[in-house]
C-alpha cells in the first residue's frame, strides 16, 4: 500500500508541539531487533512477571525506548502541573468526589439510570463479562450487525469482547490506532492510554505488511499512520453498529463522556446509527461540576497534554438512531466491600502509575500478564483471581511514587504492601518466597539474632567474591550494583561515639 | 437480565462500607481570569494544533476562502459562508466522508484549552465534525469562558444529546511518540474570530 502523504503530517511546526501522547523530544529507535512478547500464561498457573520483564531487559532497544518514551510522559505531566495553582485542591477534590459516589453507589446509578432513560438511552446491566458479552451480542443480532467498529476500552479487555465476537461471526474493528496494532497482532493492549507503547516503529511496519498491506520497508510513523487511516476509513463507513467506552458517567444529567485524541470515538459512535458503550459500575459521578475536576486531571496526568483532543458527552440517541449503556459489575460490588482495596475504584484509568513505576517502564506492560498492568495493576488483578496474580504486588519497590502522581490520591503502595500480607495469610505465596521469609522470620523475631546476624552480612557483602552477590540466586544484584556496605553498623557506630559523648557529658 | 440490576443493586448495598462521605464543593477557579480571554484561546488553541486565522474587517469571510487550499468540496453549515454542498434532511452521516472542508460555528470556546464545543445543532448531522478532511470553524469571542468550570456551567450540557469538545485536530502519538494530525478524525482545524449575526 502506498499512503498518499499530506503536508499537514509533516508539517515542521508540528514537530514542536507535544499535545496527545506525543513526545516532548525527538526519540527514535536506532535498530530493529525482534518484539519481546508478554507473560507465559499457563491457565489458572500464577503468572511468572520477572521471567516476561527478563526478556523485555535483553530487548534492549524495547527496553530503552519503552523506559525513555514513558518517563518523558511522567515529565511532561509534572509540567502541566505545575502550571495549575489549584492542582493538589483539584486532586483533593478528585478523590472526596469519588469516595462520595462510591459511598452512595447504589443510588447514583439508579439515578443515571432514570436520566438515561428519560433521554432514550436503553440502560442493561451485566453482572460479568459474560452477561456482557452476551448483551451486546443480542442488541446486534436484532439488528443483523456484522461489522461492529469501537473505541478503546479496557472493560471490553475484561470481558474478553473480541474474542467472543470473533466466535459468534461479527467483526470487530478497533479504531484506536495503538489498539489498532495491537488487535492485528492478536495482542492485548500493554498500557491503558498507550496500547503499543512496547513496540518499536519497526514491529509497527511489520504488523501492517502483514496485515494491511504497507510496505515492510517503511517504518516512517507518518506513513504507517496514514496506511491504518486509508485502510480503516472504508470499514468505518460500512459498520452497522458503534461501540465505545466511558471514562465518566455523569448521573444528574444522565451523560456518559468519553475521551480520545483520535476522535475515534465520536466516529464509532455517529456514523452508524446504533451506538453501545460498555461501562465499569465505578465511572459514576454526581454532577457537571465534578465533571469538570475529572475532565481537568485526566490528560494532564495521562500524557500532561491539557485535554484530549476529543471530549465527548452522550445523553441520548441521535434522531433516527439508537443507544444502549450496559453497565457493567464483574467483581466491582464485591470489591466495594474490602476495606482495603476498595479505593482502587476511584481509578480513572490515566496511567500515571504506569509511566512513573520503574517496574513498569523497564519490563513493559505485557509481562504482568493481566488486563491492568503496573501499580495498579498489582492491586487490582488479585481481585480477579488471587491465586493467577500472586506474584504480582511483588513487582513493585514500594517507593511510593505511584501513589504521589495519582490524580484522584489512591494509596497504591500502601494497598501494594497490604496485598502481600492478605496473600501471605491466605497461604498464597511462593516456595521460595516462603522458605526466605521463614528464615528471616527467624532472624527478625530476636533482636540478640538480629544485632548478631548484621556484622556477618556486612562482612560478607564486602568480602564476597563478585560471582557469588550477582548470580542467578540474588535477584537484587540483576541489573543493579550493589551499593557499597559501611565498615560498621549504625549500633555500632552509635555505641563508639555518642554513647560516650552522652556518658561523658553525665560525669 | 433484570436480576442482574438487582443482584448488582443489592451486592453494593451489601458492601457499603464507606460510611457517610460529603460530597465536596467544587469552586470555579476563575480568579485570575483576564478581562480579554482571545489571548489565551489562541495560545490554548496553538498548543493542541489548531491554527487562528487573522480576521479581515474589509471582508469578514476572505479568511475562510484563503484557508481552502485544496480542490474538494466545501460543506458549510453556517450562513455567512456559502459552500459547494449543504445538510438536507437526507444527508446520511457516512456522506460526510466525501468532504474535504467543513465550515461550522462552535457553540462556545475554553479558553484554559483552546478547545471548542459543538453539538447537534451546530453540526447539523454529527458526523459534520470528525469526517471531513478539514474544519474551519467561526467562534464568536464573546462565547468563549476562561476555563473547563465554567464551560460546564454552560446551557448545552442539558439541552443537547450530543456535546463534544474539540481540541485542535484529531492527533495520535501510538508509534514512538510521534505526533500525527489526522489519525481518524480532521487533518487540520482553523479558527476565525467572527462574531454570531
Amino acid at each position: 500500500m502506498t499512503a498518499e502523504l499530506h503536508e499537514e503530517l509533516t508539517d515542521p511546526n508540528a514537530d514542536q508541539l507535544d499535545h496527545g501522547a506525543a513526545s516532548s523530544r525527538p526519540l527514535k529507535s536506532r535498530i530493529s531487533e525482534p518484539q519481546p512478547r508478554g507473560a507465559k500464561v499457563h491457565g489458572n498457573r500464577p503468572i511468572d512477571q520477572s521471567e516476561a520483564a527478563n526478556r523485555f531487559i535483553a530487548a534492549t532497544e524495547h527496553e530503552a525506548m519503552h523506559d525513555a518514551r514513558l518517563w518523558d510522559l511522567r515529565q511532561k505531566r509534572d509540567k502541566e502541573m505545575h502550571g495549575i495553582e489549584e492542582w493538589e485542591e483539584l486532586r483533593d477534590l478528585a478523590s472526596g468526589i469519588k469516595e462520595h459516589t462510591l459511598s452512595k453507589l447504589d443510588y447514583y446509578l439508579e439515578l443515571f439510570e432514570k436520566n438515561a432513560t428519560a433521554n432514550g438511552i436503553k440502560v442493561h446491566w451485566a453482572k460479568d463479562g459474560a452477561e456482557h458479552n452476551a448483551i451486546v451480542l443480542d442488541i446486534l443480532r436484532k439488528k443483523g450487525v456484522e461489522r461492529l467498529i469501537k473505541s478503546k476500552s479496557m472493560l471490553t479487555e475484561e470481558c474478553g469482547f473480541r474474542h467472543f465476537m470473533a466466535e459468534n461471526n461479527v467483526e470487530v474493528i478497533e479504531t484506536d490506532l495503538g489498539e489498532r496494532i495491537q488487535q492485528l497482532d492478536d495482542e492485548a493492549p500493554s498500557h491503558v492510554v498507550v496500547p503499543a507503547v512496547h513496540k518499536l516503529r519497526t514491529d509497527v511496519a511489520g504488523v501492517f505488511a502483514k496485515t494491511i498491506g504497507s510496505d515492510p520497508d517503511n517504518a516512517d510513523a507518518h506513513y504507517l499512520t496514514e496506511c491504518q487511516r486509508e485502510a480503516t476509513r472504508p470499514l468505518i463507513l460500512s459498520a452497522q453498529a458503534g461501540m465505545t467506552g466511558g471514562n465518566f458517567v455523569v448521573a444528574e444529567t444522565g451523560t456518559f463522556v468519553v475521551c480520545t485524541n483520535e476522535g475515534n470515538a465520536d466516529l464509532s459512535a455517529n456514523t452508524p446509527s446504533l451506538h453501545i458503550a460498555s461501562i465499569g459500575i465505578e465511572k459514576l459521578i454526581p454532577g457537571l461540576d465534578d465533571l469538570a475536576v475529572f475532565v481537568r486531571l485526566l490528560s494532564r496526568s495521562a500524557l500532561g497534554s491539557p485535554i484530549t483532543q476529543y471530549t465527548s458527552h452522550f445523553r441520548g440517541p441521535r434522531e433516527g438512531g439508537e443507544m444502549h449503556v450496559v453497565l457493567v459489575d464483574n467483581g466491582r460490588s464485591e470489591r466495594l466491600g474490602m476495606e482495603k482495596f476498595w479505593r482502587g475504584l476511584k481509578c480513572i484509568r490515566c496511567g500515571a502509575c504506569m509511566n512513573t513505576c520503574p517496574v513498569f517502564r523497564r519490563s513493559g506492560g505485557l509481562s504482568y500478564g493481566a488486563t491492568y498492568a503496573g501499580p495498579i495493576g498489582l492491586i487490582i488483578d488479585p481481585t480477579f483471581n488471587v491465586h493467577k496474580y500472586r506474584n504480582l504486588p511483588y513487582s513493585s519497590t514500594l517507593n511510593g511514587s505511584c501513589t504521589n502522581v495519582c490524580p484522584v490520591k489512591i494509596n497504591i503502595h500502601e494497598q501494594i504492601a497490604d496485598w502481600r500480607k492478605t496473600l501471605a495469610g491466605e497461604g498464597e505465596i511462593s516456595p521460595v518466597k516462603k522458605v526466605m521469609m521463614k528464615a528471616a522470620g527467624e532472624v527478625l523475631a530476636s533482636p540478640v539474632v538480629y544485632r548478631a546476624s548484621l556484622p556477618l552480612g556486612r562482612s560478607a557483602l564486602r568480602h564476597l567474591p563478585h560471582f557469588m552477590l550477582y548470580n542467578k540466586l540474588n535477584t537484587w544484584g540483576r541489573k543493579r550494583d550493589i551499593p557499597e556496605t559501611p565498615k560498621q553498623t549504625f549500633n555500632e557506630w552509635y555505641r563508639k561515639n555518642r554513647k560516650q559523648q552522652a556518658e561523658g557529658g553525665k560525669s | 437480565m433484570s436480576g442482574s440490576r438487582e443482584a448488582i443493586l443489592e451486592a453494593i448495598r451489601k458492601n457499603h462500607i464507606q460510611g457517610d462521605r460529603a460530597r465536596p464543593n467544587v469552586p470555579l477557579f476563575d480568579q485570575a481570569a483576564p478581562a480579554d480571554l482571545k489571548e489565551l484561546f489562541q495560545k490554548s488553541l496553538e498548543r493542541m494544533g489548531g491554527k487562528l486565522l487573522t480576521p479581515d474587517a474589509a471582508d469578514p469571510m476572505a479568511p475562510v476562502r484563503q484557508a481552502i487550499v485544496k480542490a474538494g468540496p466545501v460543506l458549510s453549515c453556517v450562513p455567512e459562508f456559502e459552500g459547494d454542498m449543504k445538510v438536507t434532511p437526507q444527508t446520511k452521516p457516512t456522506d460526510i466522508a466525501l468532504v474535504e472542508y467543513a465550515v461550522l460555528r462552535a457553540a462556545f470556546g475554553v479558553a484554559e484549552t483552546g478547545s471548542l464545543c459543538f453539538t447537534e445543532k451546530q453540526l447539523l448531522v454529527n458526523t459534520t465534525g470528525f469526517l471531513p478532511q478539514h474544519l474551519i470553524i467561526l467562534l464568536d469571542p464573546a462565547q468563549i469562558v476562561y476555563n473547563l468550570h465554567n464551560a460546564y456551567q454552560r446551557p448545552e450540557w442539558t439541552q443537547a444529546h450530543y456535546a463534544v469538545f474539540q481540541s485542535g485536530p484529531s492527533a495520535t502519538a501510538d508509534i514512538e511518540g510521534v505526533l500525527v494530525h489526522g489519525a481518524q478524525g480532521v487533518r487540520s482545524l482553523s479558527v476565525l474570530f467572527h462574531p454570531a449575526s
